[in-house]
């Protein structure tokens, strides 16, 4: 609910003093103790500038309580961005967030001393003002928070696409090597990925290598088993292989039962694949 | 009623679902395929389900039914061309089909059936030798 409030002297007051408060304003950014970073310091009082007009424009409509109206769009759009940035340039969200509450003292400070006349009327307003200063300062947080988030989403849907390569070793003889913890969301990634080269390799045999997969408890056994399956309905045999002597053990303590043709390196999967396809591998030299 | 044609190669029967299944024609299929191979005598069963986009729990378990059936006529039965997605879905269901050979496409299918059918004999062929 916007609130009207007409507290003229508010917009007059950051208008004739926007130099000072500006000033003081950086002072208290570099001074302070959570600055992060470092910044420059032209950058810095430009960022300021760009809020004090910002909230200028808003106040002078005479809105002094509701940030999600049409006036402080211009103020959001500008923090959305200085937290954007915050956050890709390795600020905390409580170093964000103190951007917006450090304008109190320098803003408060010139209240006083240009209405301080009026006692009540300056206390009013610099309850009104503190009230939205937090706001604002919150929405700071909320938005640094969800580009943060973005960052890992993407960080994860970059390693599900890294960590899934399909490598072709011979006609008809693909290789999945395996690297991390299998969860159901990748092991939709593995099968996609492997049914789709199946087809396009027309490919006979898929060795899945799970060297690198760290444990393989009853969770990874059955996806990994999925996986298998699904790729038998294509037409296609898989062989395991890289389980190490300490997985192998788990396994069995586990009474976890891999119904496919297991080996311990990639290199021997290779072989019973040569085999199976009626090929070997045999020195030039008799 | 639509029914799904089923031609005959040599001493194999090869069905090609070109249309989506509905359950009747499903239990259609099963009745002309028990017949043909009755009357053929085939020794083999290809099913081709390259255009079949959707697979419910249903049809996969006719397919694994029409195998029972065959593989006790004695025709060994191949699903060949099942596409990625519908094998995903069907792992899903709980379904996979042992019971059932699989191939990529219906050459390989073919291949399969050849070898299966000469094994029985190819190996002593082979010792022979």
């Amino acid at each position: 609910m916007a609130r009207k409030v007409t507290r003229p002297g508010l917009a007059s007051v950051l208008r004739e003093n926007r130099g000072e408060i500006i000033e003081e304003w950086v002072g208290q950014l570099v001074a302070g103790p959570s600055r992060g970073p470092q910044v420059d310091k032209a950058e810095l009082r430009g960022q300021c500038m760009s809020f004090l007009d910002g909230l200028l424009e808003a106040v002078a409509q005479g809105n002094l309580t509701d940030v999600g109206a049409a006036e402080y769009a211009t103020l959001r759009d500008f923090l959305d961005h200085f937290s954007r940035v915050r956050a890709a340039g390795g600020f905390t969200s409580s170093q964000t967030a103190s951007f917006v509450f450090a304008l109190k003292r320098s803003l408060f400070a010139r209240i006083q001393s240009e209405i301080g006349k009026s006692p009540v009327e300056a206390a009013a307003l610099t309850l009104d003002l503190s009230f939205l200063l937090d706001d604002l300062a919150l929405r700071t947080v909320e938005s640094y928070q969800k580009s943060r988030e973005q960052v890992i989403i993407r960080q994860q849907q970059e390693i599900a696409e890294l960590s899934t390569p399909v490598v072709q070793l011979w006609d008809g003889i693909l290789a999945i090597p395996l690297i991390g913890t299998l969860d159901s969301a990748r092991t939709q990634v593995v099968m996609e990925n492997l049914l789709q080269s199946i087809v396009d390799y027309s490919a006979e045999i898929a060795v899945i290598d799970i060297t690198g997969v760290p444990t393989v408890d009853t969770l990874v056994a059955q996806h990994l088993l999925k996986t298998v399956a699904a790729a038998r309905l294509m037409g296609a045999d898989c062989i395991i292989s890289g389980i190490r002597p300490q997985i192998a053990q788990t396994m069995v303590h586990l009474g976890v039962e891999l119904d496919v043709a297991t080996k311990s390196s990639l290199a021997d999967a290779f072989a019973l694949a040569l085999e199976r396809t009626g090929r070997t591998v045999r020195p030039i030299k008799e | 009623m639509d029914r799904i044609p089923i031609l005959k190669m040599g001493n194999c029967l090869l069905v090609s679902i070109q249309v989506d299944l509905h359950d009747s024609l499903a239990m259609a299929l099963q009745e002309d395929l028990t017949d043909r191979i009755a009357a053929t005598r085939a020794r083999g069963v290809l099913i081709d389900i390259s255009s079949l986009e959707i697979v419910d729990s249903f049809i996969g378990r006719m397919l694994d039914q029409i195998a029972a059936m065959s593989r006790i006529l004695d025709a060994e039965t191949v699903v060949v061309g099942m596409r990625p997605a519908v094998a995903i879905t069907l792992v899903e269901l709980g379904l996979v089909m042992k019971g059932v050979k699989t191939a990529l496409n219906v050459e390989r299918g073919m291949e399969l059936i050849r070898g299966k059918l000469s094994s029985g004999f190819g190996a002593d062929a082979r010792r022979r030798r």
